[in-house]
Formats: structure tokens, C-alpha cells, sequence
């Protein structure tokens, strides 16, 4: 049995957990900034990395506390080493360096996006790879094949914006809170879908890649127009028209790349796998064309250490350790 | 002065100008509102650097860095509510280093910007395709940069 000490810093979540072998979490403690953060638009670094060094240690103990054990059970640490804003990472790395060093165990430095795909071990206990993998945040919107645990292929990737921040930013355009995201998705419950004809950005026929940047700024343009009209947009209705404008393209493209790599599961990651329509759209599908849909629960969606201790738990036995002179990297890609 | 720029081409042919004259230590503001075409003009002035990999939005990390024919600092302040934030970020190393700072939002840190800068501003028209750029050039360097670039 292995049991690892999870730290998660890289926005605007401190989350620290305890996971044993990978699957099974013993805690997972999450002390979200978004309150802070709501008056402002967005998350705002400076505030984050100092939010997260007055919360560190206490949360560390949370974690240990709620998981009934101490230190001295912990056999290596897992940290989120990017991709994030520095400051924010920052905090996390060197507390993780700081207990390993400490202790005298391993540390695994894991990568965020990763992260995401392993919050689905933990919510299903019998997942196994190989499935097709598609992680949509606020800053990462990525299409992968996961051949084996800790093994990928990326396919696709986003061109310019991340799929949660069109949401985030179309979500500001109409006058909605941050995160937009949730917002969105209960305002386009009550709209027509099919209202507003926008943009499907499908790229080049083989591309796998994401361009929500366009869809942006049609939705924009869309509200400008009638505003130089003198008429009120149904916002129910943009919400709906831009989401449906989404997530077809989100999900023609994960089937897709199931069926090129010829796999029956598909697995949805990070905080947008949280949006119901989504969720909807792919299950309706995934019945019609016989495969099995995965999502983690929303608690798992957003960011939280159980998902990084479940990453770094499979990176640890398959020989991925990493020493206690790694950086922070808040550029690191997927594959990198 | 002011340039009008009709359509994604030329949008495209002036951002890669821009990228080919470019030098090290410039600093360039672009500045407009949300769906504007920063981070397409962006993604231009990448190409005319020589960068490779995709110019994505730099709204999540704040900075992202790229190697072309020089380094690459492509920022997005928007979420930074002043400029002292950016200290807290190292941004002095990226702003009198010896790459290219491309800086969006950049009305919002205007009072923490280089002396010697080139500030774009990008506005809107009727027509959804079409958009107005004016430059605005603080000192020596960033005149001349304005001057080959509209030649």
C-alpha cells in the first residue's frame, strides 16, 4: 500500500489531500479564493500566492487530520508543478519540497493537465486506459488518446482561447459572474439552442485542434449589433446558441478520435466536464453510437490535490521521481 | 496615426510586419476590447518573429513565452487590478530583457510600462470584419519601429 501527501496550488484553489494507492482518497481538503476573486473578474495573482501561503500549512494538517494519519505514514509527495501562475505555484512546490526534504521521501512533480484525466480513477474505480481523453478548463483544452496509466498521445489542442475561458469571457460580455461557466450552462437550460446561428469552428478535416477565439467574437458581434439597434439580446438565448456552438464541436470531435484509435470510452476532464450540457450531449451520443461515457463528480472536476496524488501515484511506480531541484514550469504544455 | 485595416489578411500582413521589424528590448502595448483581434494580431506577430508553436491566449497564465527569431513575452494584464502586481510576477527581467514584450490589456498597467514603448490601439467599426489601429510612439526606438512599420 502507498499513501501519498497531495499539494494543488496552481490558481486559485489551495487544495491539499491524501490518496492511497492512487484510487481510494482519504482526504482531499480544498480552500477555494473564488470569493476574493469574484470582484475582480478573474483571479488575480498576486492575491492568489499570497491567499495560498497563509493557507498552506493549515490545510496540510486538514488533510493529514481528515485522513487519519501523520507524517510519518506518508511514503512520497505529490505537487502540482505547472502548468499555473507562477506565484501560485510557487507556494505548493516549495511546501512540497520543504516536507519531502524534511521526511526524507520522494517527491513527483505532476503535471496539472494530467491531473485532470486521473480525477476519473478516482471517481471510477473499475476505469481502465486505454479510452480517448478530452480535458476542458479555463486554461487548457486539450484531445488525447491515454494509451496506458502515464501514457498519451495528444491529438488536438486549442489555437487560441481555452474552451472555459470563451465561456468566461462570453459570460463577462454578458454581464454574468465569474467563473462564467456555471452560469452559463444553468442560463442556457432555459434558451433556444438553435436561436442564434453561430460559428462551428472545425479547422482543417483532419485537425483535432480547437479555435473558440472566432466563436468569441461572433457572439460579440452579435450583441454589438443589436445594441446599435436599440435592441435587448435574450440572453437565455445567446447562452444557449453559444454553448450548443461549443460543445458540438467538443463532442464531434472526441467520437471522432474514438473511433479513429477505435476505443469505446470517452472521458471527460477538468472544470468544464462539469457542464451539464456537455455531459448531455455526450451521453446522448455516446448511447447512439455504443460508447461508454466517464466524468468525475463536479467536486472533482474543479481543481483539488486528490487528483494530483492519483497522478503522481502512477507516475511514482512507473519510475517518474523527480528531485528536489525541479522548477516551477507555468508554460509546461501537455507533453512537454 | 492611424492605419484602417480591412479584413483577417491584412490584419495578418501587418502583425508579421510588425514581427520581422521587431528588436530586442521592444515593448509593444496592444490595447482594445474584448474580441478586438488582440491575440490574432498576436498570433501574427509570432509568425513574422518566427515562432513556431501556437501564440494560444496568455489570459490564464499571464505570460507565456516563445522562441522565434528572438524570445517572445506575450502578456495578457487584464486580470491584474495595478501595476504592482506585475513586480510580483519578475516582469522588470521580461520588459528590459533581451526579447519581445507583447503586452494585451496594457491600458490597465499604464502607469508600470517602459518608457519607450509602442502602444497599439485597436477600435472597432460597423463592419465586423474591419478595424481601426492607431499607434501611439514613446521614445526613440518605438518612433522609428511606427515609421518602418506604416512605410
Amino acid at each position: 500500500m502507498m499513501l501519498t501527501l497531495a499539494i494543488e496550488t496552481s490558481c486559485d484553489e489551495t487544495s491539499c489531500g491524501v490518496v492511497k494507492d492512487g484510487r481510494e482518497v482519504l482526504s482531499n481538503i480544498i480552500s477555494s479564493q473564488i470569493e476574493i476573486h469574484r470582484e475582480y473578474g478573474g483571479v488575480v495573482p498576486e492575491i492568489a500566492s499570497r491567499k495560498h501561503i497563509e493557507g498552506i500549512d493549515v490545510i496540510v494538517q486538514e488533510a493529514l487530520d481528515k485522513a487519519k494519519v501523520g507524517f510519518e505514514d506518508i511514503d512520497f509527495i505529490s505537487v502540482t508543478q505547472g502548468p499555473g501562475l507562477v506565484g501560485a505555484l510557487l507556494v505548493g512546490l516549495s511546501t512540497a519540497k520543504a516536507m519531502a526534504y524534511g521526511l526524507d521521501i520522494p517527491i513527483v512533480g505532476v503535471n496539472h493537465i494530467e491531473g485532470h484525466i486521473c480525477a476519473n480513477f478516482i471517481e471510477h474505480k473499475d476505469l481502465e486506459p486505454p479510452f480517448t481523453c478530452l480535458i476542458v478548463s479555463g486554461g487548457h483544452s486539450y484531445l488525447i488518446d491515454v494509451l496506458d496509466y502515464s501514457s498519451y498521445r495528444l491529438y488536438g489542442r486549442t489555437r487560441d482561447d481555452a474552451a472555459g475561458e470563451a465561456f468566461d469571457k462570453v459570460a463577462r460580455a454578458l454581464g454574468l459572474p465569474y467563473p462564467g461557466g456555471p452560469f452559463i450552462d444553468r442560463l442556457a437550460l432555459e434558451g433556444d439552442g438553435s436561436a442564434i446561428d453561430f460559428p462551428r469552428v472545425f479547422l482543417e478535416d483532419d485537425s483535432y485542434d480547437f479555435s473558440f477565439s472566432g466563436l468569441k467574437t461572433a457572439v460579440l458581434n452579435y450583441l454589438n449589433q443589436l445594441r446599435q439597434r436599440n435592441e435587448e439580446p435574450i440572453l437565455a438565448d445567446v447562452a444557449a446558441s453559444f454553448q450548443q456552438a461549443v460543445l458540438e464541436v467538443m463532442v464531434e470531435k472526441s467520437f471522432r478520435l474514438a473511433k479513429e484509435t477505435g476505443r469505446d470510452k470517452i472521458v471527460i476532464a477538468g472544470g468544464v466536464a462539469a457542464n451539464k450540457g456537455l455531459r448531455d450531449m455526450m451521453e446522448k451520443r455516446g448511447r447512439k453510437e455504443n460508447v461508454d461515457i466517464f466524468y468525475p463528480s463536479v467536486q472533482l472536476c474543479t481543481d483539488n490535490a486528490a487528483m494530483i496524488g492519483s497522478a503522481g501515484y502512477y507516475n511514482y511506480i512507473n519510475g517518474r521521481v523527480s528531485d528536489l531541484h525541479m522548477k516551477v514550469m507555468p508554460n509546461l504544455g501537455f507533453l512537454d | 496615426m492611424r492605419i484602417e485595416i480591412k479584413g483577417i489578411e491584412e490584419t495578418d500582413i501587418f502583425g508579421r510586419r510588425l514581427g520581422e521589424l521587431v528588436q530586442p528590448g521592444d515593448v509593444i502595448c496592444l490595447n482594445g476590447d474584448l474580441g478586438a483581434g488582440k491575440t490574432t494580431l498576436s498570433k501574427s506577430v509570432g509568425l513574422g518573429l518566427g515562432v513556431e508553436d501556437y501564440i494560444t491566449s496568455p489570459t490564464f497564465t499571464i505570460i507565456n513565452e516563445y522562441q522565434g527569431r528572438l524570445p517572445l513575452y506575450h502578456f495578457d494584464v487584464y486580470r491584474l487590478k495595478d501595476g504592482e502586481e506585475l513586480y510580483d510576477l519578475g516582469v522588470e527581467d521580461y520588459f528590459y530583457g533581451d526579447g519581445v514584450c507583447l503586452i494585451e490589456w496594457a491600458q490597465n498597467i499604464q502607469d508600470y510600462l517602459p518608457q519607450d514603448r509602442l502602444e497599439l490601439w485597436i477600435y472597432g467599426t460597423d463592419n465586423p470584419n474591419e478595424r481601426i489601429v492607431e499607434l501611439k510612439a514613446f521614445g526613440d526606438r518605438s518612433e522609428f519601429l511606427a515609421k518602418e512599420l506604416i512605410r
